[in-house]
């Protein structure tokens, strides 16, 4: 179920603003790579260039390539909606959908991609629920909104919702910078259950959750404020950690930054 | 209190305040530009209700001077001779085609209104969406009385291919059965009361859903919607109260609506079963209609139609708040 991810040679614009330049990089299926990098370095950006939410924003367009095992993503016959059911996204904030129970909420992608008899539905969402740590605490209720729920099960109830339709790749921006230490833990213990069965892209501030969850970390960083941001290395989170090859990621990583 | 009764407290600070004083405090009225703030607010409310009670008390208390002299049953005849004696006279007619013809606008005004809202709010590119809602907004500040004479001098006469197409295909129903006389009629009515109602029902719903949460519609999006799957899972929930909100302002004008009706309108007493039979009438239709020319007796029976309306109005409205208050778990106020 899980595929690998090569760009090669993109660039992102804002209307004529260059936001990211020339990122190249390969991410392996069942891993879990970590963007870091400072504020407006482009590391969301670049995540969202990988399910095409990027030319969303008005002005967004993309150049280079996205290979997903061999297929282009920004090839001219690709479906940028069939994109996003493979390739699917957990957000900063948590985002149920209001008017939708919890059930509904879960089903909602599966909905879209067609009709499920009810116990289907019933299954994937049973399965997506355990899948995300999160049946226990509303498998009493599921007919209840969404939106009553914490910070941290909200989250949760969208990473559910995101892995029900089985996509390939996971990629998350920030998906813990709302949640209380151990909501964040919660996910944290999460992620590395879904690596098995997902590739999974995560984008964060905080180095030791970097650190925690992944196998593989990116650093981003920009020139000056108004440059477009760039990919400075990338290599094993052990690595980077302890022994980067760039002086930049070093400084970065031990506070020495700006 | 008796202070002697009183276990010896400790001496309250003199700077403490009294929960009096706490409690005018926390509705913030301890400064004195507050105080006004308060009293013209609180002024504002008692007098909005002040007003809502005299009039619902003038229209009850004229309206008692004639019904207990009417001879027809007020509720179901079929007559309006209120100026007579004994009066005569009876609301049915007028009930009935207030509220057909203010289902037709509904009808027609609300889905056209939402389909352009979301036209305007998430399909337009920004240079076609500004220009609409700018002609929208005209539409709302022609006066009624030029909807009435564009109604009855363009309307009326155009209207005849459209009876015959309906007379055609579905006169067998009877709703829509045509003699051929002039389209002077509740259906022809309906429409220009939807096209009158359209702009407020496009303005608020296109403000609502121009305040739909982008992260939903990201949601939305992220899971592969397409733009109508996004709108139908994000936008039209969230915007769903406030549309109804709109609908119900639009229907207000359109159960209200006097000069436009008046001058479309063929009246008579009488319920046809067509839509497409000239005839029938409204409430302020019928009011606008005999006020000048009624004696007292007669205007207080026209009173009494227009305390119905009141109370239709009333009942419409408080219809709306029970539809939006049962779902407000869901709403997206809870976001």
């Amino acid at each position: 179920m899980a595929k690998r991810i090569d760009v090669s040679g993109l660039t992102a614009y804002y209307s004529s603003h260059k936001a990211i330049e020339d990122i190249s990089m390969t991410v392996e299926p069942r891993s879990v790579t970590a963007f870091i990098g400072p504020s407006g370095c482009g590391k969301s950006t670049f995540l969202r260039t990988l399910n095409r939410m990027h030319e969303v924003t008005p002005g967004g367009r993309v150049e280079g390539k996205v290979l997903l095992d061999d297929e282009d993503l920004y090839g001219s016959h690709v479906d940028p909606v069939a994109v996003r059911r493979t390739v699917g996204m957990v957000f900063q904030r948590p985002n149920p959908f209001p008017t939708m129970s919890i059930f509904d909420n879960v089903a909602a992608g599966l909905r879209l991609n067609g009709s499920y008899k009810k116990s289907e539905l019933n299954d994937v969402v049973e399965k997506s629920l355990k899948g995300a740590n999160l049946w226990n605490e509303v498998k009493d209720r599921l007919n209840k909104p969404g939106s009553g729920l914490s910070g941290g099960q909200q989250q949760r109830l969208c990473i559910a919702r995101a892995i029900a339709v089985e996509p390939q790749v996971l990629l998350m921006d920030e998906p813990c910078s709302a949640l209380d230490p151990i909501s964040t833990l919660a996910i944290e213990d999460l992620i590395g259950e879904l690596k098995e069965r997902f590739t999974i892209v995560i984008v964060t501030h905080n180095m030791q959750q970097a650190a925690r969850v992944s196998d593989r970390t990116a650093f981003f960083n920009l020139a000056a404020v108004g440059q477009p941001g760039k990919l400075i290395e990338i290599d094993e989170t052990e690595r980077i950690f302890s022994n980067p090859s760039v002086q930049a990621t070093e400084d970065y990583i031990s506070g020495r930054f700006g | 209190m008796d202070i002697a009764t009183q276990p010896p407290a400790p001496p309250a600070p003199a700077d403490r305040p009294t929960p009096a004083e706490q409690k005018r405090a926390a509705r913030g009225a301890t400064r004195p530009g507050d105080r006004v703030f308060l009293g013209l607010s609180r002024g504002s409310g008692i007098l909005l209700l002040a007003i809502m009670a005299a009039i619902a008390i003038f229209l009850t208390y004229r309206a008692s001077l004639v019904l207990s002299k009417n001879e027809g049953n007020f509720l179901t005849t079929f007559e309006w001779n209120a100026t007579a004696t004994p009066p005569v006279f009876g609301i049915a007619v007028l009930a009935f085609g207030t509220i057909v013809t203010s289902i037709i606008a509904m009808l027609i005004a609300v889905p056209v209104s939402v389909g352009i809202a979301l036209f305007i709010t998430h399909y337009a590119p920004k240079k076609l969406g500004g220009p609409i809602a700018y002609v929208i907004d005209l539409l709302a500040a022609v006066p009624s009385i030029v909807y009435g004479l564009w109604g009855a001098l363009f309307l009326v006469p155009h209207l005849e291919g459209l009876f015959g197409w309906l007379d055609d295909y579905f006169g067998w129903t009877g709703i829509f059965a045509w003699q051929g006389g002039a389209p002077r009629t509740l259906l022809t009515v309906g429409i220009l009361l939807a096209i009158m109602i359209l702009p407020i029902i496009t303005n608020v719903s296109r403000e609502v859903f121009r305040q739909a949460p982008q992260m939903h519609q990201e949601a939305a999006l992220a899971l592969g919607a397409t733009r109508w799957e996004v709108i139908r899972m994000s936008v039209i929930p969230f915007g769903r109260s406030g549309v109804i909100s709109a609908s119900m302002l639009g229907l207000g004008r359109a159960l209200g609506e006097t000069m436009a009706v008046a001058t479309v309108l063929s009246p008579d007493f009488l319920i046809h079963a067509s839509l497409l039979d000239p005839g029938g009438g409204t409430f302020a239709q019928n009011i606008a209609a005999k006020f000048s020319e009624a004696n007292d007796q007669g205007r207080d029976a026209l009173i009494a139609s227009g305390l119905v309306l009141f109370v239709i109005t009333l009942l419409v409205n408080g219809a709306a708040r029970l539809i939006i208050a049962r779902r407000k778990e869901y709403s997206g106020a809870n976001a």
